[in-house]
């Protein structure tokens, strides 16, 4: 899809690569495929991004949702270039954490994160992202980043200490590069103070930016909506994530997360009631963000509270325009939280929507009735 | 192109009927491969084609292509083909002010615009060309899809307006032919949706239409297909004819069988 296929849209060595790959026909697409996840030298150069991989079956370049659980069920990772909904769960208690999950998988990543909300100020949200849970034999290296880190104390200097820690790992064979995608985190330890400081990121809090005054021509989109994709757009285009300007400096992955899109804050109205006048807002902004996702390098988590829309079919016409759907249904309040059956579990995970990209066949697990639980620390699907 | 739908509908890309409108609906499930199929047989039959694409980007058509043994970009590159593609599109249409009418221009439009551009620019598309006029055999029109049109802020009875001017057109003055998708929101009472199928199922001759099972999820069986003809040429007895089958989706190929008939069963 856009993401491949544009050309020059990954360093230059494997944009070329991809681009011949996608010139092929599919069988050649396949052995690059596992030829890059195998042992072979040829492969981690497509892996120029840290914190990417391609796809085995599409050739797509995946980044983790920062669930490696989620990530299986999805075929392997969310596709760069599309959208991933969840539906959120009745209390709104869950689907924040998932949200955490993705945002802090690119901190850890060190991509860039542009985060939106109308409820919680951006920086508060990423100060309540989840610590990494470092496996035994990276963490040696993981202390080490962390002590040149200190010693540099300047932000700059530190970034790219940072990355420049991670490219070696890149280039290494499998089991660890695969470690690499898709972190375990500790729901109940925050992340650490000197990655978000380290981090690159852009907030867009909506009531910050609608006291400013702001010139804006008529059109039938919700004002909160058209400030928030130019928002995007500008990112997009000043940081060059649209690999139509060739950069000098590492091409990078872009992380955009929505928190709550459609609910009353945004000043939309289908929540509140079934006919209303600009019940068309939603789903034209869901269509022009995916008309930006698709020709740049990002991807985009969104959480909308699809309970609380009225109209039933605004949620259909969502579920179409956008790649991934993922339904969350806790138990809390419900009767199945006495049933039994469920008694280990928090709450069920749908998933309704995978997306088709490059192909006829979607990857779709085997298993569709699935749950969750919340341990201590980590969250698990089963 | 599936050969196995081709035999179903009793059709070949040399005896490609002409003048047909012809709807593919899905319902619980994702009938995009019925597009790749039409996609592709009409390009193996050497029909000058306009694919208005709202839904996935020109890259993923090709290479889905690609598998089925047409290659778009050169399609695209000698004329035969006129892509528009709806997700770039919209982000230039949504941008930046347009100077001249852009198909996709009652996106920036504040009252709900009307589709007239977009019908210009399929008009335009598919025109007979004078000098080379016998290089193409007949103007097909594809949508991929309807109800996106409804998602961005159209009225049904503006598509349905859309729909009849091309048949108009494409159908009656050019002896060409309209396949559409619609999406079939089944329960979720979707009004809009429901008038825009309806009318169209009332003027289309052959519909397609996939099902997911009743049953739920199936891992060698994807969904069934029923296909529904509205001939009026043919004797009473033959007239809405209908058939079901069932399929199963493959990399590059789509097998059916009769219903309960699936290979993994037998």
């Amino acid at each position: 899809m856009a993401a491949v296929a544009t050309g020059g849209m990954g360093a230059e060595s494997s944009g070329s690569m991809v681009a011949a790959a996608g010139k092929s026909n599919v069988t050649s697409f396949q052995r690059r495929g596992t030829r890059a996840s195998g042992t072979d030298s040829g492969g981690p150069r497509l892996v120029s991004i840290a914190g990417t991989r391609p796809s085995v079956r599409n050739g797509q370049l995946l980044v983790s949702t920062g669930l490696p659980a989620l990530d299986q069920l999805l075929g392997g990772g969310l596709a760069v270039g599309t959208v991933l909904l969840i539906e959120e769960d009745k209390y709104n208690i869950y689907s924040p954490l998932l949200f955490k999950y993705f945002l802090a998988e690119g901190i850890i990543n060190g991509h860039t994160l542009l985060v939106a909300s109308a409820k919680e100020d951006p920086a508060d949200i990423l100060q309540e992202l989840p610590a990494p849970l470092i496996e035994e034999n990276s963490k040696k290296e993981f202390d080490k980043d962390e002590g040149n880190c200190k010693t540099l104390e300047s932000n700059i200097k530190m970034k790219i200490a940072w990355r420049y820690q991670l490219l070696p790992k890149m280039e290494q064979v499998k089991p660890t590069s695969s470690s690499r995608f898709g972190h375990y985190y500790d729901a109940s330890k925050r992340i650490p103070q000197e990655l978000i400081e380290a981090s690159k990121w852009h907030g867009f809090f909506l009531p910050e930016k609608i006291s400013s005054p702001l010139k804006v021509e008529p059109c039938s989109l919700t004002l909160g909506y058209i400030m928030l994709l130019q928002f995007i757009q500008n990112i997009i285009y000043e940081e060059g994530f649209d690999g139509s300007n060739p950069q000098k400096k590492q091409k990078n992955i872009l992380r955009i997360g929505i928190q709550n899109l459609g609910s009353p804050l945004w000043g939309d109205d289908i929540c509140c009631t079934e006919n209303c006048d600009n019940s068309h807002s939603l789903t034209k902004f869901l269509y022009v963000l995916r008309g930006l996702l698709r020709n740049s390098l990002s991807a985009c988590i969104i959480t909308m509270p699809t309970h609380l829309i009225q109209n039933k079919g605004v949620i259909a016409r969502v579920t179409n325009l956008s790649d991934t759907v993922v339904g969350l249904e806790s138990f809390i309040g419900s009767e199945r939280e006495t049933n039994p059956l469920y008694k280990d579990y928090h709450g069920l995970i749908h998933i309704r929507q995978i997306p088709r990209l490059n192909n006829l066949i979607c990857d779709e697990s085997d298993v569709k009735d699935l749950a969750f639980k919340l341990k201590r620390k980590l969250f698990t699907i089963e | 192109m599936f050969t196995e739908l081709n035999n179903l509908l009793n059709t070949a890309p040399d005896r490609a009927e002409q003048g047909k409108l012809t709807l593919l609906c899905d319902a619980k499930t994702d009938g995009s491969f019925l597009v790749n199929h039409f996609l592709s047989f009409y390009l193996k039959a050497n029909c000058k084609v306009c694919f208005v694409a709202l839904i996935q980007s020109f890259s993923h058509y090709n290479i889905v292509g690609q598998k089925l043994g047409v290659s778009l970009t050169t399609a695209r590159e000698c004329g035969q083909l006129v892509f528009l593609e709806g997700l770039k599109s919209s982000v230039d249409v949504f941008f930046q002010a347009q100077e001249e009418p852009h198909p996709l221009q009652f996106l920036r439009e504040t009252n709900a615009g009307n589709l007239q551009p977009l019908y210009e620019f399929v008009r335009e598309a598919l025109k007979p060309v004078d000098n080379r006029g016998a290089a193409w055999r007949c103007p097909v029109l594809l949508v991929d899809d309807l109800s996106v049109l409804l998602s961005l802020g159209m009225g049904a009875v503006a598509v349905l307006d859309f729909i009849h001017y091309c048949r108009a057109t494409v159908c009656w003055e050019l002896k060409g032919n309209v396949v559409a998708l619609v999406h079939d929101s089944g329960d979720a009472e979707d009004e809009e949706n429901d008038i825009l199928l309806n009318g169209l199922s009332h003027q289309s001759h052959l519909i397609l239409r996939a099902e997911g099972l009743a049953t739920g999820f199936c891992r060698d069986v994807h969904g069934q297909l029923r296909i529904l003809w509205r001939r009026p040429s043919q004797p009473t007895a033959q007239r809405d004819q209908s058939l079901t089958y069932q399929y199963k989706i493959q990399d590059k190929s789509v097998s059916f069988f009769a219903k309960g008939m699936s290979p993994a069963v037998l």
